[in-house]
Formats: C-alpha cells, sequence, structure tokens
C-alpha cells in the first residue's frame, strides 16, 4: 500500500489560509490504513483547523469529507456537492489522489494535506516499512524474495556493501542490512550457492528513469 | 599470471614482488600541490599511489583529475572510482577520460552512503554496483565495446581492482563475495585495515580453499594509528572496521607522546605477519594524513627499495 504522513499543521494552514470555504478530504483507503489520510483523519484535521481559524479570527468555513479511493472516477460522484462547495480542497490522498482530482476539476484548487511517503507493509499496528520502489522489473525472483532495490540504502543488486555491520546497514544502526537478510535466507533456502550469481546490469528504463509510465490493457 | 596491461603494478605483481601501494585523498579546494607534494614525499617508496573518490562522501577535488596530476609527475596512479556519484554514461565517460591520460589502474567501489558528507541531502546514483563496475572495465578493455555495444576506438587499458572487507558481515559470504567479484574479472584486491589478524587469516584461509589466491592478487590494508583516539574511533565509529580491544588497549596503555611509535610499531608487527599469510601479495598503505610515516614504514618493514620493472 501507499503510506504517507500528514504534513506540519503550519505548512497546511499557510496553503488554505485566506480562503473562505475549505474542503478537508479523506481518501479512505491506502493512507487511511496508515491513520493519516482517512476519511476520520480529515474529520480530525479540519476540527483542529477550525481552533485555528478561530484563535487568528479568519472568517473561514472549513468542512469535511471523504470518498473510498481519490484515483479512480467512480467514488467522486458521492462527493460532487461538498468539492463544487468549496474554493480550495486540503486533499489527504497521496500524491496520485491529489493529482487525480485536479484532472477531474481543472479550476479547483487542491491542496496536498500528507506527504507521500513510500509503499510499503504493515509491519506491526502503527509501524510501516518500505519494502517497494515500483522499479517495473521485480528481482525478487533472484534476491530470495527480499527487495534491495527498495531496503538497500544503495539499491546494490550484488551486495552487501562493505558497511553492513551486524545485521544492519551504515547509515542506521535500527536499520536491517537487506543484503544480510538476502544471505540469510538463501542459506535457510539451502541456496548460498546462488550468492555467487552475478545480478547483470539492471535496465532502469522501466523505473523513473526512463519517464511516466502507464500500463494500457487493451481489453478493458 | 601473466601482465595485461601497461600497469606497473600489475608488472610488479606478476614478476612476483610484493607490491606496495599507498594512497592520497585529495584536498578539499583546487591547489594541485596538495596532491603532488604529498606523492612526492612517497613516490620512490611504493609502486603505486591510489587517489580516493569524494572518500566519506564529503566533496572533494575529483579523483580524476588528481590521477593526471600523478600522471603528469610520472608517478603511476589507481584511479579510484565509486558508483555512487555516477551513472553509467559518467562512468565509461570518466574511464575514457583516464585512459586517454594513460592512466593504468583502476579501482571500482560502491563508495560510503552520502549520509556521511556534506550533502547528506543529495542523491545517490548506484546505477552500477561495484561488481558491475568491474565488468563494464573489464568489457570495454578485453572486448572494446562499451556498454551499449558500440566499439571503443583505442579502448582502456586498466588493470582493475576492487575493495574487499574480510570483517563486514555476514562473515560467511565474505570469501563468497571475493568469488564473484573474480568472477566479474577483478584482477587486484586491496582491503579494508587490517587489526583483527585472526580473522583476517581465517579469510584468506577461505579465499585459497576457494581457489582465489591463484586469480587475484591480494594486497592487504595496513593503516598506523596515530594515537589511542584513533583507535577508538575507528573501533566505534568506521563502518566495516574490525579493531580488536587489545589492540585499543595497547595503544591506550603508552603515554600520549609514544602512542605514535606504538602505532608504527603494531602496523611493523602486522606486516610481519602478513608477509608469512599465503596469497598475500602485497600491501596497501593507507597512512590517512600522516603520509610522511609511509617512507619509514615501508623501509622498516624491509619493502624497500621498490623493484624496477619493464
Amino acid at each position: 500500500m501507499i503510506v504517507g504522513k500528514q504534513k506540519p499543521i503550519d505548512e497546511i494552514w499557510e496553503s488554505i489560509n485566506g480562503y473562505k470555504k475549505v474542503l478537508v478530504f479523506g481518501c479512505n483507503t491506502c493512507v487511511a490504513v496508515c491513520h493519516e489520510g482517512g476519511n476520520k483523519e480529515a474529520e480530525i484535521l479540519a476540527s483542529l483547523l477550525r481552533m485555528r481559524s478561530k484563535q487568528e479570527d479568519t472568517e473561514m468555513d472549513i468542512r469535511d469529507s471523504g470518498i473510498e479511493r481519490q484515483c479512480e472516477h467512480e467514488f467522486f460522484e458521492s462527493a460532487k456537492k461538498e468539492i463544487e462547495w468549496a474554493d480550495v480542497v486540503l486533499s489527504l490522498a497521496c500524491g496520485v489522489g491529489v493529482q487525480f482530482m485536479v484532472k477531474i476539476y481543472p479550476t479547483l484548487l487542491v491542496y496536498p494535506g500528507l506527504d507521500t511517503c513510500f509503499l510499503g507493509d504493515v509491519e506491526k499496528p502503527g509501524i510501516f516499512t518500505e519494502s517497494c520502489q515500483a522499479c517495473g522489473k521485480c528481482v525478487l525472483g533472484v534476491t530470495a524474495g527480499i527487495c534491495p532495490i527498495s531496503r538497500c540504502a544503495k539499491r546494490l543488486l550484488n551486495g552487501p556493501c562493505g558497511g553492513s555491520n551486524k545485521g544492519k546497514c551504515e547509515i542506521d544502526k535500527e536499520l536491517d542490512c537487506a543484503w544480510h537478510l538476502i544471505v540469510e535466507r538463501l542459506e535457510t533456502l539451502g541456496k548460498l550457492d546462488d550468492y555467487v550469481e552475478i545480478v547483470p546490469l539492471k535496465d532502469w528504463s522501466t523505473e523513473r528513469a526512463g519517464g511516466p509510465r502507464k500500463l494500457i490493457h487493451e481489453d478493458v | 599470471m601473466n601482465a595485461k596491461t601497461p600497469s606497473k603494478l600489475e608488472k610488479v605483481l606478476a614478476a612476483g614482488h610484493l607490491a606496495v601501494t599507498s594512497e592520497c585523498g585529495p584536498p578539499r579546494g583546487s591547489n594541485p600541490k596538495v596532491i603532488t607534494n604529498k606523492a612526492e614525499m612517497i613516490r620512490e617508496y611504493v609502486d603505486a599511489i591510489n587517489i580516493t573518490d569524494n572518500q566519506t562522501s564529503v566533496t572533494r577535488l575529483c579523483s580524476l583529475a588528481a590521477c593526471i596530476q600523478l600522471k603528469l609527475l610520472g608517478v603511476e596512479a589507481v584511479l579510484q572510482m565509486v558508483t555512487r556519484d555516477r551513472n553509467r554514461i559518467a562512468l565509461q565517460s570518466d574511464i575514457l577520460g583516464a585512459a586517454s591520460f594513460d592512466i593504468y589502474n583502476i579501482l571500482c567501489l560502491t563508495g560510503d552512503h552520502q549520509s556521511f558528507g556534506d550533502c547528506p541531502k543529495g542523491q545517490n546514483v548506484h546505477d552500477l554496483d561495484s561488481i558491475q563496475l568491474i565488468q563494464t572495465i573489464r568489457h570495454m578493455r578485453d572486448n572494446g565495446q562499451f556498454i551499449g555495444g558500440d566499439d571503443i576506438e583505442r579502448p582502456p587499458q586498466m588493470f582493475v581492482g576492487a575493495a574487499a572487507n574480510p570483517f563486514a558481515d555476514p562473515f560467511k559470504i565474505r570469501a563468497l563475495r571475493l568469488a564473484k567479484k573474480v568472477k566479474a574479472g577483478v584482477e587486484f584486491i586491496q582491503t579494508q585495515c587490517i587489526y583483527n589478524l585472526d580473522r583476517f587469516e581465517k579469510w584468506m584461509e577461505m579465499a585459497r580453499d576457494l581457489g582465489l589466491t591463484e586469480k587475484v592478487y591480494i594486497l592487504a590494508g595496513i593503516t598506523p594509528f596515530k594515537s589511542a583516539g584513533m583507535a577508538k574511533y575507528m573501533k566505534n565509529r568506521v563502518p566495516g572496521m574490525d579493531v580488536p580491544d587489545e589492540v585499543v588497549s595497547r595503544m591506550a596503555g603508552v603515554p600520549k607522546e609514544k602512542q605514535p611509535d606504538e602505532g608504527i610499531q603494531i602496523c611493523l608487527e602486522s606486516i610481519d605477519r602478513l608477509k608469512k599469510v599465503p596469497g598475500v601479495a602485497g600491501f596497501h598503505i593507507m597512512a590517512i594524513e600522516w603520509e610522511d610515516k609511509v617512507p619509514e614504514i615501508v623501509e622498516r618493514a624491509g619493502l624497500y627499495p621498490r623493484p624496477e620493472v619493464s
């Protein structure tokens, strides 16, 4: 899922300050799971902003709403009225949702309320961990199911580097060295000999390097 | 092993001599004298001098330009090249640039993470990793081709090296990792600084068991401690370093003014012991900001004068 984090309240306030009708708009899928951008968080943030508006003595009408997903057309219909009411929308979706809304409403002001962080898993309740960078050419088949592109600070395909220490990365003693994990798992699987195989130069054209990507299903 | 390139370092090794290399870090400025003065100080005592490539991710004068400064002095250079800062276009381009000045040695490295340096908010590249860089240079040299397949006019003639850290984790793949570098085409190795000799000897034994010492020259990394403080710092702060407690306490056990002598003594004892380890083909002496000690170390270790090769 996509993991995001609410922007600092001062930054959010700066982006909406001065507008009369503000809609704080939640996205109730990925970013709701990480407790940052769901409809519940939109409600809480809207009330915080109303308090701020009162403290600063501004005349703003701040409301909240939300939909299941801000990255698909079908969900927008239910919130049409609130969106058209607003002078400005503070979207709590990831960057995908913010841009999708801009596509649907070309003249509407939409500001991001979240910083989109990464694609990750729910390691434990409240702990979210990056585990994919959508490079467009999955290497998990040759790295024992552990992704060095997203989990090695140097995205090494033939790691570990010399900075791996007691299973941790050189940049952070709390961070697991992805290549340490790969080696341990290769050993568990009885495939340690596979380690000697050199992973060839990666084709990065399927990643960001190749420009914005699109997937088309002709049959849909 | 016969020499395949015009590299003096390769010729020394191929002739069966214990090679000696050292290294200079370029300045944080554009004064070439910093490099040339260090080089003049040690040139008679080593076979080649490595120039580090923005080591610890701190921005410095570029390795290639500093290598050219050495070349102009007639000193054999080892161009260190990290994959952190350049994509495959820039790497190949810099290799050709070095080749145009007849720089005959290159050391392929990943590079420390940029968070250690003066631009922690910068991007890193890692289009290739160090093993793929080894493959790339061998391909350019041996097949006379770019990665993209086009022919290179006057391909680089470089003796290809890499680093190895016998002390990093996980230890069980340390020799396999060397095997992987050998498979990629590496021809010489300069190791991480050795303080834990027992562990180094174990690593060499594993390398010999895999037949690797027949295929690659291993230069043992040596760094003298200037003080007990430096020993502690290396032990606790430098990634991938293994400094046993007894070495730290030996340094701390002598008065401060005697510590530099003790550091040199430890390093000479290490060289003496490492000379006896089968497969050790030479020494890479990294006297960090203490280059003036290199001549003394080389002489007292019985590695002077350096052999003449042609």
